[in-house]
C-alpha cells in the first residue's frame, strides 16, 4: 500500500513538469507584448519599457524564462503578475472561493445525483424512472450558460429569492452557482448510479441475498448499493478534481472570484506566470483526487487490493 | 497622451481608457474652503459596479475602473463641473503665468490627507517626480513628457538606454508649503486644466515608505476614504472623509463591486443586488422601457475614427479619403449595430468640448453615394483588394463589416480583413509610423482607432491625433501650418483665441481627411431606486459625492 501510494505520487513529477511546460510555451506563443497589451494605447517610455521585460525576463528565450520560472517555484516563489501581486497571494485568495463552489456543487450533485438515482435504479419502469430519464436528458441539453441566465432571471430577477453575482451575502451566494455549477454532473451520477444499480439488482448474490431473507433495506444498502457506488465514485472523485481547478463559464456568469475567471483574465492578459501557476496547483490537486478515489475502491470492494 | 480602446470586451472589461480627472464633490467652494460649513448630507449607502483596477497609486492607474474610485479617494488641483463643466479651483488656490510655460500653483489651506497630514506643495512635486521616474514604470509616465505637459527635467528620468542619474524634475520647484513653480519646456495656455487628471494627484508622505501597502489601502486628500483595504476581485469600500477640506460626499458609504462582466452587473442591478450600473450595448433598447427615468445617458468624450495609411498609396490622395468618407452611412451603422447609442461625428473634437462645432466636417462627412462614387472613380480609385485593419479584441467586427459592405456597394470595391488583437495590431501601426515609405508589410489600408480626451480641449483631439510625430498619430500626417496653429493656440493667453485658433486647424484637418470621423460616444447607465441625483460627467465617470441614497437600500 505504502509503496502504491509512493509510485503514484513519483509519476506525478514528470506529469508536474511536462504539463508545467507545455503551458508556459503556449502563453509564451500568444502573439503580442504583454507589457504593451498592459499599457492599452498608452505610450510607454523605453526606460520603463525596458525595466518590466528585465523584471519578468521577457527577453530570454523560451527555455531560460522556463527555468527560471522552476527555479523560482522550487525555492517556493511563483512569481509575480505584470501588475506586481505575488501569484501565491492570487492564489491564497481564490482557491478557497472556487473550493467552497465546487463543495456546493459537489454536495448538491452527489445528495441529489445518488438519491434520484437509487430512486430510478430500484423502481425500473415506474413513473419515476422514466421522469428521471427525461429530466435529466433536458437538463444534459441546456448549456450551462443558458441554465446560468434561466436560474439568474427566474430566482434572482423574477423572485428574487437568491443574490445572483458576487459572494457578498455569505454562504447564500453560493448557492445558484452551485446548482448550476452541479447540475450536468448531477445528470451523469444519477444515471451511472440507476444503470449499475439496475445492473446488480439482477445479479445472483442479490437473489441470494433476498433468498435467505434479509431485509429488504440490508439487501440494497449494503450488498447492491455497495457494489454499484465504485463507478459512481470514480466519478465524483474525478469531478471534485475538476470543480476545484476553477469553473469558467459559471464564475464568469455569477461573478464569483474564484481560479475560473482569474484563469481567463490571466490568458487574456497573457500573465504566464498566473496561468502557469494556477494550472499546475490544478494539476496537483487532479494526481491527488485520483489517487485517492483509487484508494476508496479498495474500501468499496475488499477484493482490490494494491501493492 | 494617446490611447484609448474599449479592449477585449469579451468578459466586458473596459481596460485602458486613460482619462483625465473630473468633478468629485466640488461644488462651489470659492472662497476658503479650508471652513468646512455643515452641509446637509443625504448619508445612507450605496454600491456601484467597476471592473478590477489596475492599480490604486494614481500616478500608475491609467483605466476608468480605477480612476472612478480614485475621484473618491482624491481631490485634485481642479476639477470640471459635470454638469456645466465650468473649472472649479480645488485643493489649487491659484495656477498662473505669465509666459504660459512658467506656472506658479498656490494651494489652499487645510487640506490634510485621511491620515492627518497636512496637503502641502511637497506632496504634489513628490508625486510628479515619483510619476515622472522612469524605472518606477508608472502608467500615468508620459502625462509629464513630450506627450503630456511636458515638463522641463523629463528627459533626464527617462533616457532611452541604461539608468537615469537624476530623479526629481529639474522643472519643479518648492517655494514654500503652499506655492509651487512648474517650467514647462514649451508654452502651453491649458496647462491649467490638464491637471485635474489622476497622474497629477498628491501622494502622503506614507507612500513613498511602503507603495505596496499603499496600494491595497491608499491614503488620500479626498472627499471619502478608504474603509479597511482592497479586496481583489470582490469590492472597495469608502467612507465619508469627515475632515475633509471640500464640499462633503452626500452617501455615508460606498461600496464599489468588482465585476468582471459588464452584463452580470446589469442584471444585478435588475436583482436589486446592485444600485449603479453601467448598460451593456444589446440591453440598451429593452433598458430604457425596464428603467424608465432610472436609465442614464449623457454624451461622452469618445470619439471613433478610420485613418489612413498615408504613406501609402492610394490613401495619399485626399479625393479617395473623402470619397470613402461620403460612401460611409453613418447613422444605419449606429441604427443596426449600436441601437442608437452614438451620434455620427460631424467634427474632429467631441461635442463635449469648447469649439465644436456641429456640422464642421460638412460634405466630407455626409452619406452621399453618388457624389463619393464619381468622386472616387475620377481621382482613380483602387487597385486590386481594400485591406482593412482592425482589433478582433474589441467587438469592432460588426460594423468594420458593415462599413467594408457600403464601400463594396457604393464605389464598387472588393475588399479583405486583417485583424488581431489589440497589442499586435498597436505594434503593427507603429511599425507604420517608422517605415514611411512604401511600406507593405505593414498596415498598408484603412485602420479603425478611437481616442477619450485627457482634458476637455480641442487641443488633445487635434494636436495628439494629427500633429505631426504627435504620439497618437498613427497617419504620418503632417501639416506645418497645422502645428503653427496649435503652438499659437497653445501659447494663447485667451481661451476664446486659442478655440479660433484650433478651429482653424480643426478646418485645415477637416480639408485634408487623414482620419475619417464616425461617431462619438454616449454614455448609458442605470440605477436602482435606492439612489438619485447620479450624474455622469463627460469622462464617463459617476460624480460619486452627489449621489443621493433615497432610501430602502439594495
Amino acid at each position: 500500500m505504502g509503496r502504491y501510494i509512493a509510485r503514484r505520487l513519483l509519476q506525478a513529477i514528470p506529469v508536474f513538469f511536462g504539463a508545467t511546460f507545455i503551458v508556459f510555451a503556449m502563453v509564451y506563443a500568444i502573439p503580442g507584448d504583454p507589457i504593451r497589451a498592459l499599457n492599452g494605447e498608452r505610450p510607454i517610455s523605453d526606460s520603463a519599457m525596458q525595466q518590466l521585460h528585465e523584471r519578468y525576463n521577457l527577453d530570454d528565450p523560451l527555455l531560460v524564462q522556463y527555468g527560471k520560472y522552476i527555479w523560482g517555484i522550487v525555492h517556493g516563489d511563483f512569481g509575480k503578475t505584470f501588475r506586481g501581486y505575488p501569484v501565491i497571494d492570487i492564489m491564497k485568495e481564490k482557491f478557497p472561493v472556487t473550493f467552497r463552489l465546487a463543495l456546493g456543487a459537489f454536495v448538491f450533485e452527489g445528495i441529489v445525483g445518488l438519491f434520484a438515482g437509487i430512486l430510478a435504479g430500484l423502481k425500473r419502469g415506474s413513473f419515476m424512472d422514466n421522469l428521471l430519464l427525461i429530466s435529466t436528458m433536458f437538463i444534459a441539453a441546456i448549456p450551462v450558460f443558458v441554465l446560468g441566465f434561466l436560474a439568474q432571471i427566474m430566482l434572482g430577477i423574477q423572485f428574487r429569492i437568491f443574490p445572483i453575482a458576487g459572494i457578498y451575502n455569505g454562504w447564500i451566494s453560493y448557492v445558484l452557482p452551485s446548482i448550476v455549477l452541479g447540475s450536468l454532473s448531477l445528470v451523469y451520477i444519477a444515471r451511472l448510479t440507476r444503470t449499475s444499480l439496475v445492473e446488480n439488482m439482477r445479479s445472483d448474490y442479490i437473489r441470494t441475498a433476498e433468498a435467505k431473507g434479509l431485509p429488504r433495506s440490508r439487501v440494497v444498502g449494503r450488498h447492491a448499493l455497495r457494489n454499484s457506488l465504485i463507478p459512481v465514485v470514480t466519478y465524483l472523485g474525478v469531478d471534485l478534481g475538476t470543480l476545484m481547478v476553477g469553473a469558467i463559464i459559471t464564475e464568469g456568469i455569477f461573478n464569483i472570484p474564484g481560479v475560473g475567471r482569474e484563469i481567463f483574465l490571466a490568458i487574456r492578459g497573457q500573465e504566464g506566470a498566473v496561468v502557469v501557476g494556477i494550472v499546475t496547483a490544478g494539476i496537483m490537486i487532479f494526481i491527488v483526487m485520483n489517487l485517492f478515489v483509487d484508494l476508496l475502491y479498495a474500501v468499496l470492494d475488499p477484493r482490490i487490493r494494491y501493492e | 497622451m494617446r490611447r484609448r480602446l474599449r479592449a477585449p470586451a469579451l468578459l466586458g472589461l473596459i481596460l485602458a481608457l486613460a482619462l483625465v480627472a473630473a468633478a468629485c464633490g466640488g461644488d462651489d467652494e470659492d472662497g476658503g474652503a479650508a471652513t468646512t460649513a455643515p452641509v446637509a448630507t443625504t448619508g445612507g449607502e450605496f454600491s456601484m459596479s467597476i471592473c478590477e483596477p489596475e492599480s490604486l497609486i494614481p500616478q500608475i492607474n491609467a483605466e476608468t475602473c480605477g480612476s472612478q474610485v480614485l475621484k473618491g479617494l482624491f481631490t485634485p488641483l481642479i476639477q470640471f463641473d459635470p454638469e456645466t463643466d465650468e473649472l472649479i479651483y480645488a485643493v489649487a488656490e491659484s495656477i498662473t503665468s505669465d509666459d504660459q510655460t512658467t506656472w506658479t500653483v498656490t494651494l489652499r489651506d487645510g487640506w490634510t490627507f485621511h491620515d492627518g497630514t497636512p496637503v502641502t506643495a511637497q506632496s504634489f512635486v513628490d508625486a510628479w517626480n515619483w510619476g515622472a521616474f522612469g524605472p518606477n514604470g508608472a502608467g500615468n509616465n508620459y502625462f509629464f513628457g513630450p506627450y503630456g505637459v511636458n515638463i522641463v527635467g523629463y528627459d533626464a528620468l527617462n533616457p532611452s538606454e541604461g539608468k537615469p542619474d537624476a530623479k526629481e524634475l529639474s522643472g519643479l520647484t518648492v517655494v514654500d508649503d503652499r506655492t509651487f513653480t512648474v517650467e514647462l519646456g514649451a508654452p502651453f495656455s491649458e496647462f491649467p486644466i490638464t491637471v485635474g487628471y489622476n497622474a497629477f494627484y498628491p501622494l502622503p508622505p506614507s507612500f513613498f515608505e511602503d507603495s505596496d501597502a499603499f496600494n491595497e489601502a491608499p491614503v488620500g486628500n479626498g472627499p471619502y476614504m478608504i474603509d479597511g483595504s482592497w479586496q481583489h476581485d470582490q469590492q472597495i469600500s469608502v467612507v465619508r472623509y469627515e475632515d475633509y477640506a471640500g464640499t462633503p460626499g452626500n452617501a455615508d458609504a460606498i461600496t464599489f463591486r468588482i465585476y468582471a462582466d459588464l452584463d452580470t452587473a446589469y442584471r444585478d442591478t435588475q436583482a436589486g443586488g446592485l444600485d449603479i450600473a453601467d448598460v451593456p450595448s444589446e440591453q440598451i433598447e429593452s433598458g430604457r422601457a425596464e428603467f424608465g427615468d432610472r436609465f442614464i445617458e449623457s454624451p461622452s468624450s469618445s470619439f471613433s475614427y478610420i485613418g489612413f495609411p498615408l504613406w501609402a498609396e492610394p490613401f495619399d490622395n485626399p479625393d479617395i479619403r473623402k470619397a470613402m468618407s461620403m460612401a460611409i452611412d453613418r447613422q444605419a451603422v449606429i441604427t443596426a449595430i449600436f441601437f442608437d447609442t452614438l451620434t455620427p461625428a460631424d467634427d474632429m473634437a467631441s461635442p463635449v468640448v469648447q469649439g465644436y462645432r456641429e456640422g464642421a466636417c460638412g460634405e466630407a462627412c455626409t452619406y452621399d453615394p453618388e457624389a463619393a462614387k464619381e468622386l472616387f472613380d475620377s481621382a482613380g480609385g483602387i487597385d486590386g483588394e481594400l485591406t482593412i485593419w482592425f482589433n478582433n479584441d474589441g467587438g469592432h467586427e460588426q460594423w468594420i463589416e458593415a462599413v467594408a459592405n457600403q464601400w463594396a456597394q457604393n464605389l464598387d470595391i472588393e475588399f479583405r480583413f486583417e485583424s488581431m488583437p489589440f497589442a499586435k495590431y498597436l505594434g503593427l501601426l507603429d511599425e507604420g509610423l517608422d517605415n514611411e515609405l512604401g511600406d507593405t508589410d505593414g498596415v498598408n489600408g484603412p485602420f479603425r482607432l478611437g481616442w477619450v480626451m485627457d482634458y476637455p480641449s480641442m487641443q488633445n483631439y487635434l494636436e495628439n491625433l494629427h500633429g505631426t510625430q504627435a504620439g497618437s498619430n498613427y497617419t504620418t500626417y503632417s501639416n506645418p501650418e497645422f502645428d503653427d496653429l496649435i503652438a499659437q493656440g497653445k501659447r494663447a493667453t485667451d481661451l476664446d483665441q486659442a478655440v479660433s485658433l484650433y478651429q482653424q486647424a480643426d478646418d485645415l484637418v477637416i480639408q485634408d481627411l487623414p482620419i475619417i470621423p464616425l461617431w462619438f460616444g454616449l454614455n448609458q447607465s442605470v440605477t436602482s431606486e435606492n439612489v438619485s441625483n447620479v450624474i455622469i460627467d463627460k469622462f464617463s465617470f459617476v460624480d460619486i459625492a452627489r449621489v443621493e441614497v433615497v432610501g430602502g437600500g439594495a
